[in-house]
């Protein structure tokens, strides 16, 4: 990727994360620690890698993506407003009565968002559907789903990963949020998923392991997901929970709790002086 | 002898007559021989789609490929469609109000042999109080066939309740259906008897001994619990003052409670409710479950003089 391009994404994947950080401080509740470590990775699906376009967002011939890790909803709102499927300015709305922005991502709402989530374990499901009607009816899109690392503790996950490997969705890309935090702490102690990459492998997917906020390795995971026939991939993504805002890495209690207003702006500060220095 | 058929043969039958369009897609979670879907899979192969013995992962499946525009019919067993993968057909499915339609049989305790753990006698609760979702339980074959076309063609989610067990063949083939929409099965002036599934057969022969004691009986099939058809319930409460509900379900929560709710709110009058009586099911031949959980005419004929001694 030239440096004039990763240049842009690391300036939008800033903005996404301040807007991530304003939804949820606005709503006083949300999830912005998993939100912040897939932002860079929506960003380069958004801005990138993915067919999608605003003014049309039913096409039948989009690609597709399932946020399957549902309550980091503000990750995915963020980017769709910034990506212009609706005004950057409607994330101040995000969880209140009367919003558009549920607290999960609502498809019949918000512009944008391909599948309704929420449920963990689900999306992944919804996702090889949609890789299965690409196949059927002949298409080129490709379906894109994020999965939480607590995610994987969903036993429904599993069902999923049979059945996409058995029929051989290779339009199907699923990226791991590997950050190993959930709600109750590191995931080896609540429930251990590990070892994540051989059990995938033993589902007979592809396996790639990439620095969750590293635009390159991104383009690198997906390039190669593209080019491997005859299977799903799954792109482990090794992230930071919270990546970008100093107090929140690395800390589980991010998970599902909202910024207070000094703290919020302390986080818009250092976004802010990211910004900057880039 | 009446011609028999069970609503499950009905189901793949019809899905493979309207398996031509090729926007149909049908899954099953390996009962596709139980389910009858085999019926459609051997003229549309590249459309019947296996996903094994994992029901939630189906349900979720089916929801991703109606977004993409399919109509797909997605079956298994009624416990598993309703009640193992009920989290994934209200929040994939419901909440978004996609465009699957969930065929599922075996409902009741007529599964027989299998027992308890086999016999869904909670899915009608279970699927009704899911905002948006059509819940439709047709009596006979006939039916069946007409009801699940209409359901292809409507666009949103339906639960399609069918049984294991061949019933009689109730309705003459031109007869007309039509979802949300009651048929007055025999007309009558004393009482009604309010059935859906293999319960309206039973009806018609309560009917029959009550009015060889010279009594005017109604019968209605409610082949659609939700949307229900409230004219047809109301009309029945105002004109005959006295009703008594028929179903293969728990009378918790179930058709009976439905039809309850709309007699209580438009025009109050006497009940008595036909079902299971909050116990679970157990292993037997369909006919020895039906006479033991008293799911008979004989229950319907007694629950139908009780309501009469309390009708105003």
């Amino acid at each position: 990727m030239d440096a004039k391009t990763k240049l842009e994404l690391q300036r939008t994947a800033t903005q996404i994360r301040k807007g991530i950080i304003t939804a949820v401080a606005s709503a006083g509740s949300g999830h912005p620690g998993g939100s912040l470590s897939v932002a860079d990775i929506m960003t380069f699906l958004y801005f990138k890698e993915m067919r999608v376009d605003p003014k049309s967002p039913k096409n039948p011939d989009r690609d597709r993506f399932v946020l399957s890790k549902g309550h980091c909803s503000p990750g995915l709102y963020s980017t769709l407003a910034h990506r212009g499927f609706f005004p950057v300015e409607d994330l101040k709305s995000f969880r209140q009565a009367g919003s558009y922005l549920e607290g999960h991502p609502n498809m019949d709402k918000v512009p944008g968002v391909d599948m309704s989530t929420g449920s963990l374990g689900q999306g992944v499901s919804a996702a090889v559907g949609m890789a299965l009607a690409g196949k059927l009816d002949k298409k080129d899109y490709r379906v894109f789903t994020v999965l939480g690392d607590g995610e994987l503790e969903e036993g429904q996950v599993w069902e999923a990963a049979m059945a996409a490997a058995h029929y051989k969705l290779d339009n199907l890309t699923a990226f791991v949020d590997y950050n190993g935090l959930q709600i109750d702490g590191k995931i080896i102690d609540v429930m251990n998923p590990e070892p994540i990459a051989d059990k995938f492998l033993a589902f007979g997917w592809h396996v790639v392991n990439i620095d969750a906020h590293d635009f390159d390795a991104i383009e690198k995971g997906v390039e190669e997901a593209k080019a491997t026939k005859g299977k799903p991939t799954v792109i482990i993504a090794h992230s930071v929970k919270g990546k970008g805002v100093s107090y929140m890495e690395n800390q589980a209690s991010w998970h599902g709790s909202a910024p207070k207003k000094e703290q919020a702006e302390q986080a818009l500060a250092e976004l802010d002086a990211l910004l900057n220095s880039l | 002898m009446s011609e028999k058929i069970a609503t499950r043969v009905a189901y793949g039958t019809a899905l493979a007559e309207i398996g031509h369009n090729e926007n149909i897609v049908v899954l099953d979670a390996d009962l596709s021989k139980s389910t009858r879907t085999d019926l459609f899979q051997k003229k549309y192969p590249e459309r019947h789609i296996n996903m094994g013995i994992a029901e939630s992962n189906m349900m979720a499946v089916a929801a991703g490929l109606a977004s993409c525009g399919k109509t797909v019919f997605a079956s298994t067993f009624a416990m598993f469609a309703a009640g193992r993968a009920f989290d994934q057909v209200r929040n994939s499915i419901g909440y978004p109000h996609l465009n699957v339609k969930i065929g599922a049989t075996h409902a009741g305790i007529t599964v027989g042999e299998d027992g308890a753990s086999h016999q869904a006698i909670e899915d009608i609760a279970l699927m009704r109080s899911i905002p948006g979702m059509t819940v439709i339980s047709p009596a006979d074959g006939v039916s069946t066939m007409a009801l699940v076309k209409q359901a292809a063609e409507m666009v949103g989610p339906v639960y399609l309740r069918l049984g294991r067990l061949d019933v009689p063949v109730i309705y003459s083939n031109d007869t007309q259906f039509q979802i949300g929409k009651g048929v007055t099965v025999k007309d009558g002036k004393n009482i009604t008897l309010i059935a859906n599934g293999l319960m309206v057969d039973m009806a018609v022969q309560a009917a029959s001994k009550l009015e060889a004691e010279g009594l005017s009986v109604r019968v209605i099939d409610i082949h659609t619990i939700k949307p229900i058809d409230e004219e047809i319930i109301i009309k029945a409460a105002q004109e005959t003052g006295a009703i008594v509900t028929c179903e293969e379900h728990n009378v918790m929560g179930g058709f009976g409670s439905a039809v309850a709710e709309v007699v209580v709110k438009n025009h109050p009058v006497a009940m008595e409710m036909v079902g299971i009586e909050d116990v679970f099911g157990k292993s037997g031949k369909p006919a020895d479950l039906l006479a033991m959980y008293k799911l008979t005419p004989e229950t319907i004929v007694e629950k139908a003089k009780k309501v009469l001694s309390r009708k105003k």
